[in-house]
Parts: C-alpha cells; structure tokens; sequence
C-alpha cells in the first residue's frame, strides 16, 4: 500500500474531526471529533513511521504517548462536561455562554 | 544503536522539572494521607518545591550549555531565562493566591500540586528540544489549567472557562500535533536539532514542511493568544479565578513562547523567508485586535485578557526581528509582562474584601483617595502595561521595536507604536477613573492580607526597578540568548 492512500485517510479522518468539533453543539460530541482528530495523527505517525523505517520507531512510540495523553485529556474533559451539565442541565456549548461583551 | 541501550538520565539537567513534578506528587499523598491539613502548609510546601527548583536552575547556570537526554531537553540560556519567570510567577502566584482562594471559600487542597504541575510542564515545555516532549509539556500544563480554570466549582462563569480553556485547548493541540506528524514525516526525525540539519540540508519536501509550519504555528497560537486564534482568551480569563488567570496569562505565555522561539529560530530557521510574513501579519493583527478590543470592554478582568492578547503581539514583534537582539528582546518583554500583569491581577486580587473583587470599572472610581497606595500600585501596573516611562512594560516594548527596527522591519514598528497609542487609552481611562472621580457610595475597605501585599510590593518593585535600571536584566537576556541545537 503506498503512504499516498495512508496519509488521504489520516488527512479524511483529521478533517471529519474538525467537522465535528466545529459543527457539533454538543460538548461530548465535539471532544469525540477532537478523539478523531487525534487518532487522524496517529495514522499520519505510524504511516510515516513504517515509510522512514528507522531503527528506533519514534513514529510508533509518539502514537502511543498520544493515545495515552488522549485518554488523560477525555478524563479531565468528561469530568468538566458532568460539572456544567449538573449546574445548567445542558452540555449544548451554545448555551454556556454566560462570559460575552 | 541498539535499541536495549539504557539511556542517561541527565539528573541534574532536569533538577529543576522534577522539584516541581516531585513537590507536587509529595502535596498529593499528604492530601490523600491528611485531607484536612491545613492549607498553609501546602502553600509552604509549593514555596519549597519552587525554592529547590530555583536552586537548581542556578545549578545549572554554572554549567556548559548543551542537549541532554538523547537529544530531547535543551540546557540553554533561553531554557534558563525562561525557567526564572515561571518560577518567580509560581512564587508570586502562590502568595496572591492563599487568602484570595480562602475568602472566596474555593480554597480546595488540589490547588497546590496543579500549581506545581502545570510549572513543571511550563519548564518542560522552555527547555524542550524534541517535538515528542514540546507535546508532553504542552499537555502537562494544559491539563492541569483545565482544572484550575473550574476551581471555583459552583460559579457558573469558573466551570464555562474550564469547558471552553478544555474544548478549545485539545482542539488546537490536535491540530499542533498534526503539524508535528507532517514535520516528521517530511525530516524523519522529532529531534529539533536534527530538524534543522534536514531542513537546512534542504532534502525536505517544501510542501510538507510549509504545511507543519502553518500547524505548528496555529497550535503555538492558540497556547499563547494570537489573532486569530484568540477566541477563548477573554471568555477563560474573565471566568477563571483571579489567581488562575494571572498565573496562565504570565506562565502560559513565557513557556510558549520560547518554545515557539525554540521551533521556529532552531528547526525552521534555514525557511525564515517562508515564516516571518506569516509571523509578521499575524504579530500586526494581534496588536491593533487586542487593543482596539480592550477599548469596548468594561470589565477589569476581560479588559486584561483583551490586553494579554495585545501584548502576544509585541512579543511576537521581537521574534519577527530574530536575532540575538530580537530574541533578548522577546525574553525580557515576556519577564518585564509576567511581573506587570501578576501585579495587575494581583491589584484585582485585593481590591475588595469578602471574596469579591471590583470587576466592572464603575467600582475603581474614586479609589485613588481612599486607598492611595492601593491606587499607586495599580496605576504603576497600569502606566507599565500600556508603556509608559519610567516602567518595564516601556523598556520591553523599547527593546523589541528597535530590535524590529535593525531588521528592517520598520513597518511592523510603525504598527505596533500605533497600537500602544491606542491601548494607552483605556489604561487611562481606568487611572483616570481613579484619581480623578469623586468616590461613589460606601467607602469599601480592601481585601489585603499580609502575603499578597507582598507579591504587590515586589510586582511594583520589579516593575519599577526594569523600567529604571533595566540594563541589568537586558544584559542577563542578552546573554541567555543562546540555544543550543
């Protein structure tokens, strides 16, 4: 398989992602598309890992921080979600806009 | 290499991100052991872990510049410099912060070891030489000021921070990291040193390494409030606690910065010519943005946040310039603001008891006769933000214009003088207010305590001191103006 059709995956799913994030109101949905954004990268990483083929695999190891680092990233996120959720009873970020000028 | 060699671990090189890392780990296991100690002796024990941090970055002055750890943390004079003003701001913020989180009754024990963390990623992040560890550091301190935008749980602004700070902090870190994957893909290496010798080789495909630029540039806008990538600023900094807001807009800033400094100069430096236009336009949008933005507003907080973003602007100004002028410049712009706009907060911090703070302008009026040394001190703050002789924010922004100015940017100089001009305005506007309308209503007493007077005093000093005697400072940032690949 060549890295062409690799990388228009990662970039296909990276821009899905940002669909998400942009046109999603819902806060669980957009920390989903910033979950695809993220594995997006790691498609891009390990792909031009395997094409560099270097002995010490910083592509693969750099994906696995990242998935680590994503899963810190949704646990703070979640929580923050259920802490505006159980104030206002909605997680729709058009409706948490309390701070405007 | 084989890839069972055990790597050095250079101890001494990161002494200072472990004191912190390993000060906030202690502060957790006393909580979990004693949630009912008192808080002072965590805010004695984050004052230690900054001491011994302190202590060792000036260990590690003594020693020769260069990379540790396979290549991934940078010893440098820029890492060094930077690694003073997180620290001094972590000191400061943990003084403004005991009795201002105390009488708004958000005074939770978890405050402390974030502090802690969010400095060690900050550290990491100015001394990081590979892209794996720029991210990591990133996240660290990200992270941790997620939560510490929520502190103040049940106030409904604090938790709409922390969800928008969250949002849009991952959202832009994930595009960082696209910009990293494309970076490695084009120069098969995440090592900044190794970077610029594959660039400079010039054997990269330009395509994909202007492509990671642009992202890189974009994730490095979000973390240190650039037009426009600049959305979340005044929404987080408004909704944050006081002290939260003051320690990101100081903190955040210094850290991004100068790994900002650190990508662009070390790895990308061979394609300045492709960089400094887009650095260039997005420095001459931040500058006239923030501060023809901070005119309208009229909350003390949202007017900082609008100014913070104004002021990622001139810094950005010293980096378009490059150089060993303009990095000096940068470096002592970022420490003249991280004094000034701590005290500024600071100020805010104090200005009235109970846990309230007097938010909307209205409340300022007449404050000058009632509280003149209160009033001195946020003038003072004020008169260095917008630039006014004899202060550090005028030296800082003298700095980096005529480094602008010798690198023939004159243009970008013209615009950035123009923006202060229009930013003095609604730094007057609050002075003026002060000192010059007759007081409303009750007179209302201080919230001040022993140690965020402290903090004020030296802010004050600090700021005065820079913008007098500035030369010393200027010589230390000239010299730290260093890195090494």
């Amino acid at each position: 398989m060549s890295l062409a059709w690799v990388l228009t995956l990662g970039a296909l799913l990276f821009s899905l992602g940002i669909y998400g994030v942009l046109a999603r109101r819902n806060a669980v949905l957009v920390l989903m598309g910033i979950e695809l954004m993220l594995n997006a990268v790691n498609v891009n990483l390990i792909a031009f890992d395997a094409w560099i083929r270097q002995g010490n695999a910083t592509g693969q190891i750099f994906a696995l921080f990242i998935i680590t680092v994503a899963a810190a990233e949704v646990g703070v996120g979640l929580a923050i979600v259920l802490l505006v959720f159980r104030r206002r009873e909605t997680i729709n970020v058009d409706e948490v806009n309390l701070l405007k000028w | 290499m084989p890839i069972t060699q055990t790597p050095e671990v250079a101890w001494r090189a990161i002494a200072p991100a472990l004191a912190l890392a390993g000060g906030g780990v202690i502060a957790l296991l006393v909580i979990a052991a004693r949630p009912k100690i008192h808080r002072a002796a965590l805010a004695a024990l984050s004052l230690a872990a900054i001491g011994a941090a302190s202590w060792s970055t000036f260990d590690l002055c003594a020693l020769r510049y260069r990379v540790v750890m396979q290549g991934s943390v940078a010893v440098d004079g820029v890492s060094l410099f930077a690694n003073l003003i997180l620290l001094v701001t972590a000191a400061m913020t943990v003084l403004l912060s005991y009795h201002y989180l105390e009488r708004r009754r958000i005074h939770r024990a978890e405050y402390y070891p974030l502090l802690l963390f969010a400095t060690c990623g900050m550290v990491l992040l100015a001394a990081a030489n590979d892209l794996i560890l720029v991210f990591l550091a990133i996240e660290v301190l990200s992270l941790a000021l997620y939560v510490l935008a929520g502190m103040a749980r049940r106030d409904a602004g604090s938790q709409e921070a922390a969800l928008k700070y969250l949002l849009l902090g991952a959202f832009s870190t994930a595009i960082f990291l696209y910009g990293i994957a494309l970076s490695f893909g084009a120069t098969g290496t995440t090592n900044l040193g190794r970077t610029a010798v594959k660039v400079a080789s010039g054997g990269v495909d330009a395509r994909l390494t202007s492509a990671a630029m642009a992202l890189l540039a974009i994730g490095f806008g979000f973390k240190v409030s650039v037009v426009p990538f600049h959305m979340w600023t005044p929404d987080v900094y408004q909704g944050a606690p006081t002290s939260v807001t003051g320690f990101m807009a100081a903190g955040t800033k210094a850290a991004g910065f100068a790994a900002l400094l650190r990508v662009f100069l070390v790895s990308f430096g061979a394609l300045q010519w492709s960089w400094r236009p887009v650095l260039w336009g997005l420095a001459a949008a931040t500058m006239v943005v923030g501060s023809i933005l901070a005119i309208a507003q009229s909350d003390v907080k949202r007017m900082l946040a609008y100014s913070s973003i104004a002021h990622a602007g001139f810094v950005l100004v010293g980096v378009v310039a490059g150089g060993r002028e303009g990095l000096s410049a940068s470096l002592f712009y970022l420490l003249a603001y991280a004094v000034m706009v701590l005290g500024a907060f600071g100020a805010v911090i104090v200005s009235a008891p109970d846990g309230r703070e007097r938010l909307s302008f209205g409340e300022w009026a007449g404050l000058g006769q009632r509280h003149p040394v209160f009033a001195g001190a946020m003038t003072l703050f004020l008169l260095s933000l917008a630039g006014i002789p004899p202060t550090a924010g005028f030296m800082g922004k003298f700095f980096v214009f005529s480094a602008a100015v010798q690198a023939g940017e004159t243009p970008l100089v013209v615009v950035g003088v123009l923006a202060s001009v229009v930013a003095a305005f609604f730094y007057l506007r609050l002075i003026v207010l002060m000192w010059l309308t007759e007081p409303a209503g009750e007179a209302q007493e201080l919230g001040a305590s022993p140690a965020p007077a402290l903090a004020l005093a030296l802010a004050a000093a600090a700021t005065l001191a820079f913008g007098v005697y500035p030369q010393a400072i200027m010589d230390l940032a000239r010299a730290a103006s260093v890195f090494t690949g």
